[in-house]
């Protein structure tokens, strides 16, 4: 390499990502700037459906309109359950998982990431086979005569809650798993000889230490929680619409894309804003702690 | 590291329930030989299995789906190598703000790159064309496969490559020879992890496929929304069983949860 001249050399990084970075203007950089000048188009169906130009409208129609309202409200309850029912239940697993042998470990490692690789229409076809009204679930219950009518679970919450926690804990688990990779085991026997319960050390000794892990747990779950599209559509359908869901019918339905690009425009915005000022809260309240 | 209680393992034993509940209950509904989803409770049937072999829509969006996952993950790994190359061996203007770029689609909702291609895909005319999809997905599995690469080109030692260059041999042969075999194995790591990504995606392929160029994923939604059936089942019962063998197949080799890290965030 010494042969080489020194502007050679200097350039060589940018020569190497040169490749990516072309792909990345031009077939992501001018596709989301296209959809961000078309979210203040204007779509009129008597004048020939898209006009271009400038105009708030979209904005205004989204933020004022009290149908858009409730669908981002129910988008934004729907995340911070999926999150909080994933915390709960997947920090727990993690630990679980932390203090088997590593034969069991890896047998329900297997049972608990291997969903991921499943497409999420397939998991959540089980989902709508269980839950349905006709579902497994609701017939085994009736069969056992524990209920007299189904329970409702297709197109509501509870059923979308469900089925959502199903397809992101494992994000979840491998979150906290990472966490507890770095714990020291040493530390929790000090604080165990030193006549610590054992929930005494769990509190205080390993939450503490896991607690980035479950944080950066939660931002993944809640981000892919709000821009969730497959899942919510199957098992929600018309009735239980999201941001993401209605984006879908803008665009493929009444052909508003400017309307649809206004929308897409707002969850960017609001996905970002969320994982930057996250990342900044967990960077301030956990620098010190790991120096 | 202590002794999980009993109570532990219940919770552990729910939990895994909880997990595999509706992949066993697709497995099983598809053997059943009525024509609704039911319960094989009668003994088992391949009747819907055979089905699939007649329906040509599954067939031809399967092949494509092959097709495109194949062609992605190796356009992806491919140009991700070079750049890992650049981000692991040079200190260069910009390395941070570039290396940030090439991650962010993961902070860009599927459903928003969907839409942003499909106005994109159609204004280049590219709309409908397997190509469109191709550099689409390429997009959504970069930040995976980047990442696996540089973690495998990070830990490298150089002093081998060094030994070869001052012997004599050229940037390329260096390259040939002696970095690109000890690298392969997070490069295959990534290229495995880009094509199950690409093979999975549902959201951002719903906008840009067409209906002579649908993607298997894009297909069964489609066919979802409109019933389900055991057809779609036995579908589905056959693309878990596939992902099952790759699955062993690769925790065998890699770890599945050291493949995996690499999809959060």
């Amino acid at each position: 390499m010494s042969q080489q001249s020194d502007t050679l050399s200097t350039a060589r990084p940018y020569l190497l990502s040169a490749p990516a970075l072309l792909l990345y203007v031009g077939v992501f950089m001018i596709p989301l700037i296209m959809t961000f000048m078309l979210s203040f188009y204007t779509f009129d169906i008597t004048r020939g459906g898209i006009l271009s130009g400038f105009s708030l409208e979209n904005y205004t129609e989204v933020l004022s309109d009290s149908y858009f309202h409730k669908i981002f409200l129910r988008t934004f309850v729907l995340s911070i359950l999926v999150t909080v029912f994933c915390v709960l239940l997947g920090t727990p697993e993690a630990y679980i998982l932390h203090n088997m042998s590593s034969r069991w470990k890896s047998i329900c490692m297997l049972a608990i990431l291997g969903p991921l690789l499943v497409s999420v229409v397939v998991r959540t076809l089980g989902w709508a086979i269980l839950i349905g009204s006709d579902g497994l679930i609701n017939n085994t219950l009736m069969a056992l005569g524990l209920i007299d009518e189904p329970i409702k679970l297709m197109f509501t919450m509870t059923g979308l809650v469900i089925a959502l926690v199903h397809v992101l804990i494992p994000f979840m688990v491998l979150s906290v798993w990472a966490a507890l990779q770095k714990l020291d085991p040493m530390v929790e026997s000090a604080g165990q000889s030193l006549g610590a319960s054992s929930f005494t050390v769990l509190r205080k000794i390993v939450l503490p230490q896991i607690m980035p892990g479950v944080l950066s747990g939660s931002l993944i779950v809640f981000a892919l929680t709000a821009s969730a599209f497959a899942t919510p559509s199957i098992l929600g359908g018309r009735r239980l619409k999201v941001v993401a869901t209605t984006a879908y019918d803008e665009y493929l339905g009444t052909l508003n894309w400017p309307l649809g690009a206004a929308i897409a425009v707002l969850l960017l915005l609001a996905n970002i804003l969320i994982i930057t000022s996250y990342n900044k809260f967990i960077e301030r309240k956990y620098a010190q702690a790991f120096k | 590291m202590r002794k999980n209680t009993p109570l532990a393992l219940v919770f552990n034993a729910l939990f895994l329930t909880f997990m595999l509940a509706p992949l066993v209950v697709i497995c099983l509904v598809a053997f059943t030989s009525k024509g609704y989803i039911s319960l094989p409770t009668d003994g088992f049937s391949l009747r819907w299995f055979r089905a699939i072999l007649d329906n040509p829509h599954f067939i031809d969006a399967f092949y494509l789906s092959l097709m495109l996952g194949f062609a992605s993950a190796t356009i992806a790994v491919s140009i991700a190598v070079p750049a890992s190359l650049a981000f692991a061996r040079y200190k260069f203007t910009g390395r941070a703000a570039i290396m940030a770029f090439f991650l962010s689609p993961l902070m860009v909702p599927h459903i928003v790159l969907g839409v942003s291609f499909l106005s994109f895909l159609t204004k280049i005319g590219w709309y409908g064309s397997f190509m469109g999809l191709v550099f689409t997905h390429v997009i959504i599995i970069m930040p995976y496969a980047l990442r696996l690469v540089l973690s495998s080109i990070t830990g490298l030692d150089q002093s081998a490559e060094s030994a070869a260059a001052s012997l004599g041999a050229s940037n390329w042969v260096v390259f040939r020879r002696v970095t690109l075999p000890m690298i392969i194995p997070g490069v295959a790591g990534g290229w495995v992890l880009s094509f199950i990504t690409s093979f999975d995606e549902v959201t951002m392929s719903v906008f840009v496929a067409s209906p002579s160029t649908t993607t298997l994923p894009v297909r069964m939604y489609e066919h979802i929304t409109e019933t389900i059936d055991p057809l779609i089942a036995s579908l589905s019962a056959s693309l878990i069983f596939i992902t099952m063998i790759v699955m062993l197949i690769l925790d065998r080799f890699y770890g599945l949860d050291k493949i995996l890290v690499g999809k959060g965030k």
